[in-house]
């Protein structure tokens, strides 16, 4: 649990070093075209991020256990977090590259959009649950059709820009130059690393906050322990 | 299971041509809606991408209405727990709601196609044009009936379900939207129809059966009490 804060720490700043100093300048978009190493790792982590809530919630349906229905929820919560980043730094790309804050021809923006708006309706359908144990179930069945989904509206909207949009990356693995291609995956490992790391410091946190509650309990019995109100946080049955 | 869907749908469709609800109400708001459209756009006909455009949104938004009110009758009555009791396939259920909303979807659409052509569309509609605008819809409508039965099933129980039916059905419907919106504008160009692009038909077959059988694996958990 020490080490992995520290190498996400490291592998993120040296990701970051070598994108700035040294991978090469891009010879169409110069300097701006630095936001690729953050923009497209966000991306793709919070895309899995939201595909892997969708396979926990698959667990907890099969399982019923409780703790899977945590898991999925802190990767969607996490997933959504990034996701704002993600939208951010894309109109930030597109501003600085086609000259509007907003493109539609850009399908894997547009996707990530709609995608977004999908699990943005997650916390208020919790949220408008009472029965915790209601709310895991439909909060799960809500993620494993959301995350079918994700790839499903990626084939749809690609297809449906007539013309594709001039790519200066061809594809991460296609166009791109053996240095840019270095830094490129190092940054991505480190932003997928942040990401477990993140995930493992909310369930961590979670986790002790029952703990502490159902200690409370056992030694104050159940007027120690104040009535939990309404809430789209999973909670595990108190023990 | 046969058996089981037949009765549902039956009590269904019964209901409805007892008490007519749904789908009076659905077809007047499509044309309210192409109503709304003429005064909006400030167009007296619309052709080509613009009509394909305004044809999506009225069903789309038609069909959030019949969404919001598939279960509630269930809810309130205590049909599901009914349901429960019997010894059946709780799958059933959503075989029979889905296709209940499917038929009611048709019925706003053989108002909804011709008032559309009357009021706003261009370009005339010929007997192959029309053919393929039903074939089109009939994929988008099962595209909807699906989505549509599995997010009402999730919105019914919750508090604020008239709230949660657009905002979780609507992105879930964005690929039909772009499959109909894409399909249906070659039927109304103005130069003449031409034929209904395949790769569209296919994107709305693929996109019922993967949401077709994610509500088949998924429906029995929203059912359970």
């Amino acid at each position: 649990m020490r080490a992995l804060p520290a190498l996400t720490a490291i592998t993120l700043t040296s990701g970051f070093g070598l994108a700035f100093f040294y991978a090469p300048m891009d010879a169409d978009q110069g300097f701006m075209q630095k936001i690729f190493y953050v923009h497209v790792p966000l991306g793709i982590v919070a895309l899995c991020g939201f595909v892997l809530g969708g396979i926990m919630g698959i667990q907890h349906l099969r399982t019923g256990d409780r703790r899977y229905d945590l898991r999925s929820y802190v990767a969607i919560h996490l997933s959504l977090i990034l996701g704002v980043g993600v939208l951010l730094t894309g109109s930030i790309w597109a501003k600085a590259s086609w000259g509007a804050w907003w493109v539609w021809d850009e399908p894997t923006l547009v996707s990530f959009l709609i995608v977004f708006l999908l699990y943005a309706c997650y916390q208020p359908l919790r949220f408008s649950i009472e029965d915790p144990e209601k709310q895991a179930r439909y909060a799960s069945v809500f993620a494993v059709t959301a995350g079918a989904f994700v790839p499903l509206n990626f084939i749809a909207v690609r297809l449906a820009q007539a013309v594709i949009h001039p790519r200066v990356f061809a594809t991460a693995d296609g166009g791109l130059p053996a240095k840019m291609q270095l830094a490129f995956t190092v940054c991505l490992l480190g932003m997928a690393l942040l990401y477990v790391t993140l995930w493992r410091y909310e369930m961590a946190a979670k986790q002790a906050s029952w703990s502490l509650r159902s200690l409370k309990r056992r030694l104050g019995g159940d007027e120690a322990v104040a009535a939990r109100g309404r809430s789209a946080a999973p909670s595990l049955p108190v023990t | 299971m046969r058996q089981a869907v037949g009765a549902v749908l039956r009590k269904d469709l019964q209901l409805e041509l007892r008490a007519p609800q749904a789908v009076p109400a659905m077809a007047l708001f499509s044309v309210t809606t192409l109503v709304v459209f003429h005064f909006a756009l400030q167009r007296n006909t619309v052709e080509g991408e613009l009509a394909a455009g305004v044809l999506s949104v009225t069903l789309l938004f038609a069909a959030m209405l019949g969404i919001s009110r598939l279960f509630v009758a269930e809810r309130e009555e205590g049909g599901f727990d009914a349901f429960l009791l019997a010894p059946v396939d709780r799958t059933a259920l959503l075989v029979a709601k889905a296709l209940a909303l499917l038929c009611f979807l048709v019925a706003v659409e053989v108002v909804l196609v011709p008032a559309f052509a009357l009021l706003l569309l261009g370009p005339g509609l010929d007997a192959g044009t029309v053919a393929q605008l039903a074939g089109l819809l009939l994929l988008v409508d099962a595209g909807i009936a699906v989505v549509g039965t599995l997010v009402s099933a999730i919105a019914v129980q919750t508090r604020t379900r008239d709230l949660l039916v657009p905002l979780l059905g609507l992105p879930l419907l964005i690929p039909v939207v772009i499959g109909l919106a894409r399909g249906a504008t070659p039927l109304f160009l103005e130069a003449g129809a031409e034929a209904l692009p395949g790769r569209w038909l296919l994107v709305l077959a693929l996109y019922d059966l993967t949401f077709g059988l994610l509500a088949y694996a998924l429906f029995d958990y929203l059912v359970e009490d």
